[in-house]
């Protein structure tokens, strides 16, 4: 452990940590916008910067290691000024028709102008001559180069939490860009449409089209269970008015925030499918028609049906099969119906097939 | 699996993957081996394609299907030879008895004899053997690729052969890990939905479980094991399985042989299903009952670690469904049997008591401050046991770790002259199974919409198959179109199916034969034709050329009009739905008939 100086307090550190690490274990708030906890570090908004006794420029303390004795000011009037110059350079380059934004109000780029004060930008963007088509034939994810910060977060995210490397920065020209790739070419890549690098953006540049249609403060939160493979990856339900409308990854043990496209696009619109079967039918086996009967009549069927078969044949002519894409509880009940009151063991899962 | 995900992606030196396309089949899997091998990780693959996992490898062995047991008598055989076993596990964790006549076993197993029965080269092997072996902690990862054979269950002991000899089991970073499938299967398994075992594994033909579970249920209980769902269907054909009650099953789309199926379930007196979905086995049914899905209900899953989380219930949707619980619960009662209706929390309470590897997990327990949201992994024996992370520490649940002894056995139905290819099946990464789910979100149809098949270059060439035609592709059970895909990614000899597709699903080919432990059916073997289509059915009437991509969508047209008819059927109406039928190219065509098949 070394010992360092944040803002007048004396703390103890542990070797090898940098100076963003330092502060957040002393609950000492740097605002950030490229970083990414485990993730990237590259260092590229400045806006994490601070002020170092002995040093002349200002660091950026997500990738600056702290050393013994280290004297660091997180908000002297330098490191403010500072901040709100990388505030209004980034917003040169930021389209601020917020209105028509999907991460208005989630938007990290807002929050942290709005805290320094930034609300217009005094520079011209350099970025104005370069081409920034949107990116959005991919069907569910889309790229609006007009409100990037080239963070790279996406980058890394894709890089490091997907492993994938879909997104690579490119070259226009003297300009670095990023290579979203959900353009017309979006089957020819490597993208896996995950959805990762859309939770990673912190501005709207990069997002998934599903969070077009609400607000973020609108929607109930539901922690589940994905309904697919068998990793078993925590995600919140998004819902309004009793319909889901997007997925986000939650920090469970075996996904840490990552889902992948069938978990966070392909895991909901099933559910209110109008094509839901509603009531019980019950089928004529002599025209082979079907017709709604009431739950009742249904039940009293096949309770009926069942018993006869078990009467005259006995209770392993009966058999049921779980479904092992429900719950254990119902799983546990199906096999109990069977043993209990088919009287048979023949219960299986798909586990087999 | 005996490890976590987070152990064997994070605290492994070499991760050895036999069988598994994690990156599509468990794509959240597959992300955190590519952060393994970017960590420095090494990756030995063994799988009979260029999946993309086996680019990063440091050794892709591209085995031949259906030969994992002699490639894993291989590795034991270069261990054994070059002294590279762990003596001191064998001796004090193992029967070193039976390790001894393993190591005899494998004695005619040299890397040449491998190498000619797996088609991969002995050095290879010798290389695999010395990787795995020698690194200090090395999990083992295996999918379907191992065990949908007809020696699939000895495929599987022969892997935990591999570990035992070497010591990694135990440890974090280390184990045999099965990626199980379906989110829930592995709780299916540990909830009693098998024939011969109670909830927790518990024996159906032990006197004491069976007395334990008559005292708890109230009921007299059969002593005899049950039939097993894959002899089910036979047994269906022969008039000994007469009413069938299937859950949110659609053995029509995913079991093999899908005639074979279909005369099965038409030979029932009564079949019921319950469901969320008109599916292919609905259409069939005597009784269709509409089920909830998970976001409407309460519960839990236990995901293929063993760990607990739970399913909580986020909408209601318009209609008469009904928890399937209820349902159950109903039938119970309306059969003589007294079952209260019970809350999912409930349910849990009560499979803890009779269920002790599960005894201290509760819904109050999982939504606990204390468990925070992470889940508990079973075995989880009181209130206050913290779950059990990685299994088999420090002793076997058996005690002594036993070998099994396996020789190598090829598969039940290998190519010949008249069906010259071996047929494999498999997941993609847009879909899972019978897409009931994933086929309504149009963004992962448009992705991937049809049916396909992976055909080697030099076996497409000489059927004079160009990349991205419609094919025929046949059994001796049936035949079906689909859309080549041609390139090197499966050996000369060999295809590979994904099994989501209703227009030219794979399961019309699929062979039936079964594992004999298991009864695992030997999906990733079989042996097909592939041709061209003939001149006169590849165009529609007004000369077009007709597309995978046209049946795909002519069929799903009528399959959604069938679901919706299923789902807007108003009282006092009727309505039918045809029965399945393998070859839809006619739909396109215009001749045929569309209810009938024919």
């Amino acid at each position: 452990m070394i010992s360092i100086t944040i803002d007048g307090r004396t703390v103890s550190v542990e070797e090898g940590r940098t100076i963003l690490q330092a502060a957040r274990e002393n609950g000492i708030r740097i605002p950030t916008l490229c970083w990414l906890e485990n993730v990237s570090n590259v260092g590229s908004c400045r806006l994490c910067v601070v002020e170092v006794d002995g040093m002349d420029k200002l660091p950026t303390a997500c990738n600056t290691p702290v050393r013994d004795g280290m004297v660091v000011q997180t908000m002297s009037p330098r490191v403010v000024e500072a901040r709100k110059t990388v505030l209004d350079l980034l917003l040169s380059n930021h389209h601020q028709d917020c209105f028509s934004c999907p991460s208005n109000g989630v938007c990290e780029l807002q929050a942290v102008c709005n805290e320094y004060g930034v609300c217009n930008t005094t520079y011209v963007g350099t970025r104005a001559d370069v081409p920034a088509e949107e990116k959005t034939e991919n069907p569910f994810l889309g790229y609006r180069p007009d409100l990037c910060i080239h963070c790279q977060r996406c980058v890394s995210a894709c890089g490091k939490v997907s492993g994938r490397k879909a997104i690579e920065l490119k070259k226009a020209g003297t300009f670095t860009v990023i290579g979203a790739p959900f353009g017309e070419d979006w089957k020819q890549t490597l993208c896996e449409s995950c959805g990762n690098c859309a939770e990673a953006c912190p501005t709207g540049a990069l997002f998934k089209k599903p969070s077009r249609d609400y607000r973020s403060w609108d929607v109930q939160r539901v922690r589940t269970t994905c309904p697919h493979c068998a990793i078993g990856c925590q995600m919140d339900l998004l819902v309004r008015d009793n319909r889901i409308l997007d997925v986000e990854g939650a920090d469970g043990p075996t996904n840490r925030g990552r889902l992948c496209v069938k978990g966070r696009f392909g895991s909901y619109k099933f559910v209110s499918s109008g094509d839901r079967l509603t009531d019980p039918l019950i089928r004529d086996r002599a025209t082979g028609e079907f017709r709604k009967a009431s739950w009742d009549e249904a039940l009293d069927l096949v309770a009926s049906r069942f018993s006869v078969i078990k009467a005259e044949y006995g209770g392993n002519a009966l058999a049921g099969f779980a479904c092992s894409r429900s719950t254990n509880e119902d799983i546990y009940m199906l096999q109990k119906m069977v043993r209990t009151a088919f009287g048979s063991n023949n219960t299986d899962n798909c586990a087999r097939v | 699996m005996t490890n976590t995900v987070q152990d064997i992606t994070q605290e492994s030196d070499v991760i050895m993957i036999v069988g598994s396309n994690s990156e599509e089949a468990h794509p959240v899997l597959g992300m955190q081996l590519r952060a393994a091998v970017r960590r420095g990780a090494r990756l030995i693959v063994a799988d009979p394609r260029d999946i993309d996992l086996a680019k990063q490898a440091d050794i892709h062995l591209k085995l031949k299907p259906g030969t994992n047991v002699a490639f894993v008598n291989g590795l034991l055989h270069v261990i054994f030879e070059e002294g590279l076993e762990n003596r001191e596990f064998i001796e004090t964790r193992t029967d070193a008895e039976r390790c001894a006549q393993l190591k005899e076993l494998v004695k005619k197993y040299t890397p040449e004899y491998v190498g000619g029965i797996c088609h991969v080269d002995p050095d290879d092997l010798r290389a695999a053997a010395r990787l795995y072996a020698t690194a200090d902690r090395a999990p083992i990862l295996y999918c379907l690729g191992v065990t949908e054979h007809s020696t699939g269950t000895e495929g599987v002991m022969s892997l935990s052969n591999l570990a035992m000899v070497t010591g990694k089991l135990g440890r974090p970073g280390c184990g045999v890990n099965p990626i199980r499938g379906q989110n829930n299967v592995q709780g299916a398994c540990d909830m009693g939905a098998m024939p011969t075992d109670y909830p927790g594994y518990q024996k159906v033909h032990v006197p004491e479980i069976r007395e334990k579970f008559e005292k708890a249920w109230g009921v007299p209980l059969d002593p005899n094991p049950g039939i097993k769902a894959t002899d089910c269907f036979p047994a269906m054909i022969e008039g000994k399985i007469k009413g069938l009650f299937i859950f949110g099953e659609d053995p029509m789309r995913t079991d093999p042989d899908t005639h074979h199926v279909l005369r099965a379930l038409k030979s029932l007196d009564f079949l019921v299903v319950d469901e969320l979905f008109m599916t292919e086995t609905a259409k069939l049914a005597d009784v269709v009952l509409p089920g909830r899905s998970f976001a409407e209900k309460e519960g839990t899953f236990s995901a293929s670690e063993r760990r607990v989380q739970r399913v909580r219930r986020a909408v209601t949707v318009p209609g008469n469904q009904r928890l399937d619980t209820d349902i159950f619960t109903d039938i119970m009662n309306r059969m003589g049997y007294p079952q209260p209706y019970l809350t999912a929390a409930q349910i849990m309470d009560e499979i803890a008591s009779v269920t002790p590897s599960f005894a201290g997990i509760s819904h109050e327990r999982l939504d606990s401050p204390e468990i925070a949201g992470q889940g508990l992994q079973w075995p989880c024996t009181s209130k206050d046991h913290p779950g059990t992370r990685i299994m088999h520490v420090g002793l076997f649940s058996r005690g002594k770790g036993d070998y099994y002894l396996a020789e190598y056995k090829p598969s039940q139905e290998l190519p010949d002259e008249e069906y010259p290819l071996l047929m494999m099946t498999g997941r993609n990464l847009y879909h899972y199974n019978a897409m009931a789910m994933t086929d309504k979100t149009p963004g992962l149809m448009e992705i991937s919409g049809h049916s396909y098949i992976e055909i080697n270059t030099e076996d497409a060439a000489e059927a004079g198959i160009r990349d991205g035609e419609r094919i025929r592709v046949s059994s001796r059970r049936g035949t079906i179109s689909s859309e080549a895909r041609v390139s090197d990614k499966t050996s000369r000899g060999e295809v590979w199916m994904p099994f989501h597709f209703l227009d030219g699903n794979c399961n019309w080919l699929t062979n039936n034969a079964l594992d004999s432990i298991a009864r695992a059916p030997e999906y990733k073997v079989c042996a097909v034709r592939i041709e061209r289509i003939p001149e006169e059915e590849a165009y529609t009437e007004d000369g077009r050329y007709i597309t995978q991509a046209m049946i795909a969508e002519k069929r799903n047209e009528i399959y959604a009009s069938q679901l919706a008819a299923a789902a807007r059927c108003a009282e006092g109406e009727s309505f039918s739905v045809s029965d399945s039928a393998d070859d839809w190219s006619h739909l396109v065509t215009g001749s045929g008939c569309a209810d009938c098949g024919g």
